[in-house]
């Protein structure tokens, strides 16, 4: 095979922050005292905290060397299935860096605040238009609580027809945070199973739907990587008890200019703009997990709203039925600008975005197919569902693949998730890889499946290249050590 | 396009693998009702340079700092942010990673947010700290919930209507869908939190102040908790600038349950609103009922120390309908940037910078009362006061925008007996002579 990405590197060792750094040090500096020192009220007093005191040095290489252990997007292919690891586009980082927006303060009279407010108005007309929604709210700051306000919307409609609904159907194919997310409105989740394609059948939709549901969350395309084909189906027998389709469209990457949601009987839809829309992760957060609504469901979304009134931006309050403010203030706005400069730069070409990460996923599935078990062969969207039923007999397991795939230099996929799959490996390439990077990829996973055949202890053994090898989770969890 | 690598050749030999004619066709499994009728109505792709126009434009409208001196914090406040901080967050290897689900290679994340938890509980005077939720409005309702989940019995919370009213109503939010209540615990005439009600109150889950609260000052924390815990309720502290514990007590300290609040000023800009940080910490016998993610420490196989995100079980992708709370990505690069702003300042540094804020608020305090202003509330503060403009304020207010001065933010749209009174913010971002302008102007018949 070819020459792989994985190498040891040089990794240098770094202790903790307070290991280091010795009292008196500072690595900031610190302004001017231009004003006379004032006498605090003494019993109000404290210690101040009891953080290391270090130099600008120390705590650069501090953070130099602790980065130079993380594996990320710009590092290699990062192929986490459900979270849509494309590439973030730098000049995304420039413009959220600009002065005017970084150090806007949210509460200045909208007079002064127009850039931000005309950016986030016709940033809700993009996705509208990209969804085939009719509005949008900005305000969730991440995809579980876009999901949460989609709850809200769900329980605010049907307040407001004087009813009090107790459950929600969530299929086995949908996101992990669902069913806690419609917890925390009072609806009880009953679980949907799927059907042996691997999608959800109409029929048994129907069977446990009734006036007592509020609606059902879809993941669409499904967790699976399969378009949920009978949605409309669906929408229709849900919506006969009128009931709400909300569709967690995490997975919209596939879909873009290909399916109009709205369309399909979606009545609410979150997004996640960490994911489809190129804006980075993280580490975790800060992500932003915009709402989009049908016409019906407006009156509903959080407050304030963008509104425009001859050219000029306001905030307004004046939504009686709304379900109230989300956040603090208006969301995660700096990662809205990141969406929208790539909305911007991208234009009708994300309809070619999805087209080339559909490509991707299929183009895997079909290469490893066989190598891997591929529990539903069928054509899928965005990304791809393995598992390691072929390499049962040698007794390597997902976990195993997944661990040596970081010594041959990339981020393995999402593993044991979707649960409906054992052992589950979920591919999701992205479109911004390129044919060379997945031959790699696959060629990889051959060499792999390969080793588990001759070598299974070097799979049990992996991984060996990085800072650390297998850590002990149980340990972590039972006997925890959350502080230094 | 740049992001797009595959070339027409590529394309073509791709479809041919999977046995497809066109991209098109690829898309085979979407029924063909379910298909999009239209095209994509977008504008024009800009290039990168057309696009930095155009957002140069929209940011150039906007009215920050230097040209315009905002006097204004209100949950979102100006402070210096070191270019080693901002640098360092630059790194992609932090920026471009994901929740980090595979330890060996995500370390860096892993030991850098470990490192915020323990700077967070030093800052907080708590023993644990999660790894941030979204903001400190979205952490006082999760603290909230937690309460109630951590009493079992009362459905009940007591809560001071001098936390940040925008707070408060995210609360109201969150707590539309379920039978728990909330009761407004007034304020008195000194600027603090009333709590001569508590006493008649004993069924409450949690009592939740903010210190410094929405006026700027600071509460007895040590008073309202005992009064708390004589109630058999939780006491949840929030905050809004946790530079004051630079200086003050921490909440911890005091006797604070659970304490979160926002973490913007901890080298994060003001963006607008956000993203910030929610901070959140607790004691170590409410851990498990605490939301968020958590890092720990552990050992690999050899018995070298490593990190790893834990105590799983408590979160929706194991536990779906039972877990704490159904927050999954967080602002985890605002962690991380806090832990660098925090390690760049030190323990040092913060007591002095904290002491200058104070002095800073302390001095435009003085010298508006010098020019016959009357500072509203007589208790003690950090940064932040409120004082009157007699008269017609609003004029004054107007006036002085004009001359690219924010005087404060006006509270009567949050405390409509307040009309005419100014929540005014001074960071060490203010400079003597900016204050001095502030009262020169304001001392201006209109």
């Amino acid at each position: 095979m070819k020459e792989t990405v994985g190498t040891t590197g040089l990794i240098l060792n770094e202790p903790l922050l307070w290991e280091k750094g010795k009292k008196g040090r500072i690595g900031f500096s610190l302004p001017r005292q231009d004003v006379p020192p004032a006498s605090p009220d003494p019993s109000l007093m404290g210690e101040g905290p009891d953080f290391p005191d270090l130099s600008e040095v120390d705590v650069i290489r501090h953070y130099t060397r602790l980065s130079q252990w993380n594996f990320s997007v710009d590092s290699g292919m990062y192929p986490l299935g459900s979270c849509t690891m494309k590439y973030n586009p730098k000049t995304n980082e420039n413009q959220a860096n600009l002065r005017g927006f970084a150090d806007a303060h949210p509460l200045l009279p909208p007079e002064l605040s127009q850039g931000t407010l005309k950016m986030m108005s016709e940033l809700e007309e993009l996705l509208a238009e990209i969804t085939g929604m009719d509005s949008v709210s900005l305000q969730p700051a991440a995809g579980a609580h876009g999901e949460l306000t989609g709850m809200l919307v769900f329980y605010a409609y049907h307040k407001s027809k004087g009813s009090r609904r107790s459950k929600i159907l969530i299929p086995d194919t949908a996101h992990g945070t669902n069913p806690a997310s419609a917890t925390l409105c009072g609806f009880k989740s009953v679980p949907v199973k799927s059907n042996d394609q691997g999608i959800l059948s109409a029929e048994t939709v129907a069977e446990l739907m009734d006036e007592d549901t509020a609606g059902i969350m879809v993941t669409n395309p499904n967790t699976l990587g399969l378009f949920e084909e009978n949605i409309k189906k669906i929408a229709e027998i849900v919506h006969g008890k009128d009931g709400l389709i909300y569709c967690d469209g995490a997975n919209m990457n596939a879909l873009m200019g290909i399916v109009n949601m709205g369309d399909i009987g979606v009545d609410v839809l979150h997004l996640n703009l960490h994911k489809t829309f190129s804006t980075p992760h993280g580490g975790g957060g800060p992500g932003a997990g915009p709402v989009c609504v049908k016409k019906h469901l407006e009156p509903f979304l959080p407050v304030p709203r963008v509104m425009e009134k001859n050219g000029k931006y306001i905030l307004s309050e004046d939504f009686p039925q709304s379900v109230g403010k989300l956040h603090g203030f208006y969301g995660n706005f700096g990662v809205l600008i990141k969406a929208y400069s790539y909305i911007l730069s991208m234009g009708a070409d994300l309809k070619k975005v999805s087209q080339l990460a559909v490509l991707n996923a299929n183009y895997i599935k079909e290469k490893l197919k066989g190598v891997l078990y591929l529990p539903y062969d069928r054509p899928c969207m965005h990304e791809c569902v393995f598992s390691d039923k072929n390499q049962a007999a040698q007794k390597v397991t997902t976990l195993d693949m997944a661990k040596r795939l970081m010594d041959y230099g990339f981020h393995p996929p999402t593993i044991y998730f979707p649960l409906v799959v054992h052992g589950a490996i979920m591919v999701e390439p992205t479109e911004t890889e390129s044919k060379e990077n997945l031959d790699l990829f696959i060629e990889t996973f051959k060499t792999i499946a390969e080793e588990a055949k001759t070598n299974p202890d070097q799979l049990h053994e992996a991984p060996t290249s990085p800072k650390v090898r297998r850590l002990d989770e149980t340990t972590a969890a039972r006997h925890p050590c959350l502080m230094g | 396009m740049r992001y797009l690598p595959h070339t027409e050749d590529d394309i073509a030999s791709m479809l041919k693998e999977v046995g497809a004619k066109s991209l098109e066709d690829i898309f085979s499994a979407i029924p063909e009702d379910c298909r999009r009728k239209n095209a994509l109505s977008l504008p024009e792709p800009l290039t990168e340079w057309e696009l930095n126009d155009h957002m140069g434009n929209l940011a150039h409208i906007m009215a920050v700092s230097p040209e315009y001196k905002v006097f204004m914090g209100a949950g979102s406040y100006e402070h210096y942010i070191p270019a080693s901080v901002s640098y360092l967050l630059g790194r992609s290897e932090f920026s471009t990673a994901y929740t980090p689900y595979q330890p060996e290679i995500s370390q860096g994340t892993l030991q850098a947010i470990y490192e915020y938890q323990t700077l967070a509980c030093l800052l907080l005077g708590m023993e644990v700290a999660n790894a941030s939720m979204y903001d400190g409005a979205s952490a006082l309702a999760e603290a909230l919930l937690m309460a109630i989940r951590i009493s079992r019995r009362q459905k009940k919370v007591a809560v001071s209507s001098l936390i940040h009213p925008l707070y408060r109503r995210v609360v109201q939010t969150y707590f539309a869908p379920t039978d728990y209540e909330i009761v407004e615990l007034p304020y008195l005439k000194n600027g603090r939190t009333d709590i001569s009600n508590l006493a008649n109150m004993n069924d409450l889950a949690a009592v939740a102040v903010q210190s410094p609260n929405f006026f700027g000052c600071v509460e007895d924390l040590k008073i309202i908790g005992e009064h708390a815990h004589k109630q058999k309720a939780l006491f949840v502290t929030s905050f809004t600038e946790p530079l004051a514990y630079g200086l003050f007590k921490t909440p911890g300290s005091q006797g604070a349950d659970i304490v979160c609040g926002e973490g913007q000023s901890l080298g994060i800009p003001r963006s607008f609103g956000g993203p910030g940080l929610g901070m959140f910490a607790t004691k170590k016998q409410y851990m498990r009922n605490m939301p968020g993610r958590l890092i720990g420490q552990t050992k690999d196989k050899d018995g070298k120390r490593g990190f790893v995100l834990t105590l799983a079980t408590r979160e929706q992708h194991i536990r779906r309908e039972k877990a704490t709370s159904n927050i999954c990505s967080n602002q985890g690069l605002c962690a991380t940037t806090a832990a660098m702003y925090m390690a760049s300042v030190g323990g040092t540094g913060m007591r002095e910078l904290a002491k200058l804020n104070y002095d800073k608020a302390e001095y435009l305090k003085a010298e508006l009362k010098k020019a016959g202003f009357k500072i509203s509330f007589v208790s003690p503060t950090f940064n932040e006061f409120v004082v009157e403009f007699p008269g017609k304020s609003e004029a004054a207010y107007k006036r002085l925008l004009g001359k690219k001065i924010v005087a404060g933010l006006s509270l009567g749209t949050y405390y409509p007996e307040l009309a005419n009174h100014y929540l005014l913010c001074v960071t060490e971002t203010r400079s003597k002579e900016d204050m001095d302008e502030l009262v020169g102007e304001l001392k201006i018949k209109n």
